[in-house]
């Protein structure tokens, strides 16, 4: 168990900067979530601080304690791998016992933390088999296994279920959250997926370009996004934005307006704000997606409603309307104002 | 399922084969059948009549020291061989894959020893370990040693080992660095995080993983110097001295032509045969099974 902290963080790969100065803070215990599309710099960040990547300026601490120049065995960390990268040639036992044997751990206690590692993870059967033999779900567990079982202040996980089929996705994800509050170990876990942010994180830190966009509470992010990339990558379908000169009372400074799909009412044609037509519908059986075009132009908006209303027909003019409270208003730089 | 090509007649497939099935009849199947035939006669000095003596030859050999001798020489040489060729290879393929920089410069300069014939390489061997001429056995004796491969037994085994490895070691290095590179890194990462340290990375990890490459260069070069250094001991030493470098394909060559005992030459070509078999068949058994973990 441990804190981390990230002091101004940078990283650049030759001439290329990466990572232009992360700031974060973790408390012991805590669940971090780094989030963002591919190339946001989140793996390289986790990297940094298993140790796998040199720092180029800023400090690590782990535990209060500079870590820039430590090897990755004695920052006393755990990290599951996208792929897992378990040991091919050894068994699912001598897997999640490696580290321990390196350690100089005596046999007994070896085989103690293996069975109990392995019990909670509902791996006994198959301790004895290659990784070649078990399903993905099954090498997730020995590459979470290998990381429990050496009791380390810190868990790192890169992506670890993306190789996974959306159902054992939701499953594991659940496994992963219960397992860390359970043995209550910091984690810092990046994803480009943000149902997984939101569902895991205690709080969740938005990379975009570099830069950490925003660092909160899931719920805190949803709903008061600080940028315009912010409020578009959090939440699905993603959030509607149009020009702040076409909405009837925005706030100063404002160049955009964005407004969450379910927030949204559609009216008969001629009423609310806005006025478009109908170009599709998605019915998803609790909900109902509308693809709307505005007739500004270009803007398209997406429209979440109860699935237990009427569909509208493609072509049909409609008018749109939300609360003013509602509104995420941005600057020219994308800024929330 | 695999995807098989089908042919509707049998007459083209038949001339797609028929290079391949022609030059193997031409010069092995004939020579192989000459070979097996002839190892069952004695000819006479002049070559004109021939005296059957069945498995004569064959008992004959087995009881002459000093083909079992080059027996014993043959496994000491391939065993040097390829340890020689495939340990220094593992090493420059291990720095090889560490280098981030200038790898493919280095890479290429590795590979160049290859493109040079063995009996090429011999000659520069030779002409460097000459002893009245060489470079390296001048220095040799500047230091005091007196480099004499033509009658010291052990030089002259050291010196056709070194040349016989040295275009070798270009060869098994390229398949120990594709072996390498073909290791994922996040696991050589895991083992890193789990506390591995270089060195026991290497032992407990990468060659474990590297073991189907190794096998697969261990048949291939275990061949190698059984059939193909001929070129290298031919020009450096002709087996000598004393035969201490006569190694199988050389006492065939040297028993053949050089004293025209063909029945004999022809009864250890067939010796040869069954050994290249035999080493097939434990390439293609165990490459299928067994080394993948």
């Amino acid at each position: 168990m441990a804190t981390i902290k990230l002091d101004n963080i940078k990283k650049s790969f030759g001439k290329t900067d990466v990572i232009h100065g992360v700031n974060i803070d973790i408390e012991d215990g805590e669940f971090i979530v780094i989030v963002g599309p591919s190339g946001c710099g989140k793996s390289t960040l986790l990297r940094m601080v298993a140790g796998l990547e040199t720092v180029t300026s800023g400090e690590i601490l782990i535990d209060g304690a500079q870590v820039n120049g430590v090897e990755p065995m004695d920052r006393d960390i755990a990290m599951v791998f996208q792929n897992y990268a378990l040991y091919p040639h050894m068994s699912v036992e001598e897997n999640m016992a490696y580290g321990l044997k390196i350690a100089k751990t005596p046999k007994a206690e070896i085989t103690e933390r293996v069975a109990e590692a392995a019990r909670m993870l509902q791996l006994e059967p198959y301790l004895k088999r290659k990784p070649r033999e078990l399903s993905g779900g099954q090498r997730q567990r020995v590459a979470m296994g290998r990381a429990i079982v050496r009791k380390p202040k810190v868990f790192l996980f890169d992506e670890p279920l993306s190789n996974l089929d959306a159902k054992l996705r939701v499953q594991m994800r659940l496994e992963i959250k219960e397992l860390q509050s359970r043995l209550g170990i910091t984690a810092l876990y990046v994803t480009h997926d943000q149902v997984e942010a939101m569902t895991l994180a205690d709080r969740m830190v938005v990379m975009n370009g570099g830069v950490a966009d925003q660092i909160g509470a899931p719920l805190e992010v949803y709903s008061n996004p600080q940028t315009e990339f912010v409020a578009g990558f959090i939440g699905s379908p993603a959030t509607n934005f149009i020009d702040a000169a076409l909405v009837p009372d925005a706030p100063k400074g404002a160049s955009k307006i964005g407004i969450r799909p379910e927030h949204i009412t559609l009216l008969p044609s001629g009423q609310g704000k806005l006025s478009g037509n109908v170009v599709f519908t998605e019915a998803l059986g609790a909900e109902t997606l509308v693809h709307l075009r505005m007739d500004s132009g270009t803007e398209t908006f997406t429209v979440r409603q109860d699935g237990a209303m009427a569909l509208p027909v493609a072509g049909d003019p409609v008018g749109v309307d939300w609360g003013a409270d509602d509104e995420m208003a941005f600057n020219d730089k994308g800024r929330r104002v | 399922m695999e995807k098989r090509v089908t042919f509707k007649g049998w007459l083209l497939p038949m001339c797609l084969l028929m290079p391949q099935i022609i030059i193997t009849a031409v010069f092995f199947f004939y020579p192989a059948g000459q070979a097996i035939y002839q190892s069952l006669f004695i000819p006479d000095p002049f070559g004109l009549s021939m005296r059957w003596v069945g498995l004569g030859n064959f008992e004959y050999l087995l009881g002459d020291p000093y083909y079992r001798a080059s027996f014993v020489t043959t496994a000491v040489f391939s065993l040097l061989v390829t340890v020689t060729s495939m340990g220094f290879a593992l090493y420059l393929a291990v720095l090889a894959d560490r280098l981030i920089k200038g790898s493919g410069v280095y890479r290429t300069l590795l590979i160049w020893p290859y493109a040079v014939a063995p009996a090429v390489a011999g000659v520069l061997w030779l002409f460097m370990f000459n002893t009245r001429v060489g470079v390296v056995s001048w220095y040799l004796g500047l230091l005091g040693y007196d480099w004499n491969h033509v009658l010291n037994e052990a030089e002259a085994m050291g010196l056709v080992v070194v040349a016989s490895s040295w275009g070798r070691v270009s060869y098994n290095f390229l398949f120990f660095l594709a072996g390498l590179q073909a290791i994922p890194k996040s696991v050589i990462e895991a083992a890193a995080i789990d506390g591995a340290r270089f060195w026991t990375r290497f032992r407990t990890i990468v060659f474990p993983l590297l073991s189907p490459t190794t096998f697969f260069l261990l048949v291939v070069n275990i061949v190698y110097a059984f059939f193909e250094t001929f070129g290298v001991i031919h020009t450096i030493t002709s087996g000598g001295p004393q035969q201490a470098t006569t190694i199988l394909v050389y006492k065939v060559f040297s028993d053949g032509f050089v004293s025209q005992d063909l029945g004999s030459s022809a009864a250890q070509s067939v010796i040869l045969l069954v050994i290249v078999g035999a080493l097939t068949i434990v390439q293609f058994k165990f490459i299928e099974r067994r080394v993948h973990y």
